[in-house]
């Protein structure tokens, strides 16, 4: 194991985070405050209440995975794209490290700095409204997990991607509407029995219901099988990631 | 500490070979065909060819950058996709290109190599490197900011990081001045005597001949030539005499037909080459020759040909002509 290697990417990709910490920390903490005044105070006094959970508290889980998705991929693609982009793979290519030891370095970093923000997501939503975490063991499970499953999928993206365009159009067109859809501002059970159905082949959905499940001890579907799925996705990824790196498909010529 | 008999076999085996190497790159085009090389520990290996001759492809195969469409490469003993740790953990690259990483430090990109090739840290050796290549006082500025010919240095401290024994560089100097052209080539010798092996591109012939122990062509796709610098010039170079004549000529008389004989500068020179290997030059018989056509010239110059001319006509000999 290269451990100098992984370490070497993962300080790098750190840095570029510090370095940016503004942009990073600061714009999704902001968003995020706007989403609790406008959907938790100003609208969601004018809702009841969700599986008994007021609006406000109900929103949160969902809100922090909106995010932690968002970042996740976005970290982890825009990591691996720019190198890509400015010629300097060369070097990673070069060097003696596995693919296991890239993505250690690579998704580490974006998974840990999307954590970081989940976190602070988390305390400023504290500021607006009083929660509970039921079980915070599972709940730091589940972000672990998301960030991580999620980073990989980024970094699968931030690979096949040739043009910034490219990079921006999954977060955009797939991964936006999927978190929308997925249970963060709603309850599943509260929509029509046939797109109750077709809200299933969601994956977000799972994510969002279990990591709900940490916070307030109800979900929309099985923990156990949120958990399965969100490992499934995972498994998918890793394997798609060791064929990229086999093949070399679009990253050595 | 190794016996004599060791290292006579050590030298023995090349640092790095090549065996039927062939690259195809995705659109169909053959950038490589059937390339064998073998390049000797602790040599200066000049890869010379036109451009897209296929050099920087061929470094890029043995760096790990390129997949080859078939053949095998060994480095220090490693075959370089089987046992690419071992392999790429030997050799430092600097490429053509200047791929920087604008925003970081000189001394943070320089970090990031050292360990991205599995070395631990060590600064007196990365501040030893930064100046040699006089950017110790550059070590805190954003890459971004230094001209293209501190970024190539950079770039060659990269490579330097992580103490390899092979280097290659990919046509180092270009967009290079005059005093860092000669500070890298300084570095160059110093690193060959401390054992590292050096394989370099150039479009600047006069470098090779200057530096290097060997030679290889390519053209192509193909390694038309690998030889000794010396054996090289010995063999296909050509000498050259130049007769300013007192009276312009405006065609060789018939008589002379037995030398090979150019006219120049509207009929002024007179160019007679001959082959440097010869025993018999044939100077002295073309001199009676031309006094008994009563042609008188007021100088006489004799030259060689450079490596540049070598290469030239090399580089523009009909296929299948041999060496
Ligand atoms: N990624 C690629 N895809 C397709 N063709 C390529 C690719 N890279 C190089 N080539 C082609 O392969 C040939 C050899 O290119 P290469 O870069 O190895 O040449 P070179 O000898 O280094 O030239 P130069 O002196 O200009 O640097 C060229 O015809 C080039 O167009
Ligand atoms: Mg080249």
């Amino acid at each position: 194991m290269n451990i100098y290697g992984i370490r070497a990417i993962y300080r790098f990709e750190m840095a570029r985070t510090f370095r940016t910490l503004a942009q990073s920390v600061a714009a999704p903490v902001l968003t995020t405050s706007l989403y609790f005044i406008v959907f938790g105070k100003a609208i969601g006094s004018r809702m009841g209440d969700i599986d008994s959970i007021a609006y406000g508290a109900f929103i949160i889980p969902g809100l922090v995975m909106l995010n932690l998705l968002n970042e996740s991929i976005s970290n982890a693609s825009f990591g691996i794209y720019m190198p890509k982009w400015a010629g300097t793979i060369y070097e990673l290519l070069s060097a003696p490290v596995s693919w296991v030891e890239v993505l250690f370095g690579y998704v580490g970093a974006a998974a840990t700095k999307s954590v970081i923000l989940g976190l602070l997501i988390l305390s400023t939503a504290r500021l607006f409204v009083p929660y509970e975490i039921a079980h915070p063991v599972w709940m730091i499970g589940f972000l672990l997990l998301t960030a991580v499953t999620f980073s990989l999928f980024g970094f699968i993206i931030g690979l096949w991607a040739d043009s910034f365009q490219k990079l921006q159009v999954v977060p955009m067109l797939v991964v936006t509407p999927l978190t929308f859809l997925g249970g963060a501002f709603y309850s599943i059970n509260m929509l029509p029995p046939l797109w109750q159905k077709i809200t299933l082949f969601n994956p977000v959905v799972y994510l969002i219901s279990g990591f709900r499940w940490s916070f307030y001890g109800v979900a929309d579907v099985n923990v156990a099988t949120s958990i399965a799925m969100t490992f499934g996705f995972l498994i998918i990824c890793l394997t798609f990631v060791w064929w990229v790196f086999k093949t070399g498909y679009k990253i050595r010529s | 500490m190794p016996t004599s008999a060791s290292m006579t076999i050590d030298n023995a085996v090349p640092i790095i070979s090549l065996r039927g190497v062939n690259k195809t790159y995705a659109g169909g085009f053959q950038a490589l065909k059937n390339v064998d090389l073998d390049i000797k520990r602790g040599e200066i290996f000049a890869l010379l060819g036109p451009n897209g001759a296929g050099k920087t492809t061929l470094i890029g195969i043995v760096c790990g950058i390129v997949n080859a469409s078939s053949g095998t490469v060994i480095a220090d003993g490693h075959d370089t996709v089987r046992d690419y740790r071992a392999a790429r953990a030997t050799i430092g690259l600097v490429p053509q290109e200047l791929h920087t990483d604008a925003f970081e430090s000189v001394w943070a990109t320089i970090a990031f190599s050292r360990g991205l090739f599995g070395k631990p840290p060590n600064p007196a050796h990365l501040e030893k490197v930064l100046r040699d290549l006089s950017l110790w006082d550059k070590r805190g500025v954003k890459i971004m900011t230094l001209s293209g010919g501190m970024k190539r240095r950079v770039l060659i401290a990269k490579a330097l990081a992580h103490e390899p024994s092979i280097l290659f560089l990919d046509e180092p100097s270009a967009g290079v001045d005059v005093d860092l052209r000669h500070d890298m080539w300084r570095m160059v010798r110093e690193l060959r005597e401390n054992g590292t092996t050096i394989i370099l591109t150039t479009h600047y012939i006069e470098e090779a001949e200057d530096m290097a122990d060997r030679i290889g062509v390519i053209n192509k796709g193909e390694l038309i030539v690998v030889e000794d610098k010396d054996v090289l010039m010995r063999k296909l170079g050509k000498k050259q005499l130049t007769l300013t004549l007192r009276q312009p000529m405006t065609s060789i008389p018939v008589g002379l037909s037995a030398w090979s004989l150019a006219l120049r500068d509207d009929g002024d020179t007179l160019v007679y080459s001959f082959d440097s290997q010869e025993e018999e030059t044939g100077i002295a018989e073309l001199l009676r020759a031309l006094g008994e056509h009563g042609i008188e010239f007021k100088d006489l110059r004799s030259s060689e040909s450079s490596l540049e001319d070598i290469f030239v006509s090399l580089v523009h000999r009909p296929k299948g002509a041999m060496v």
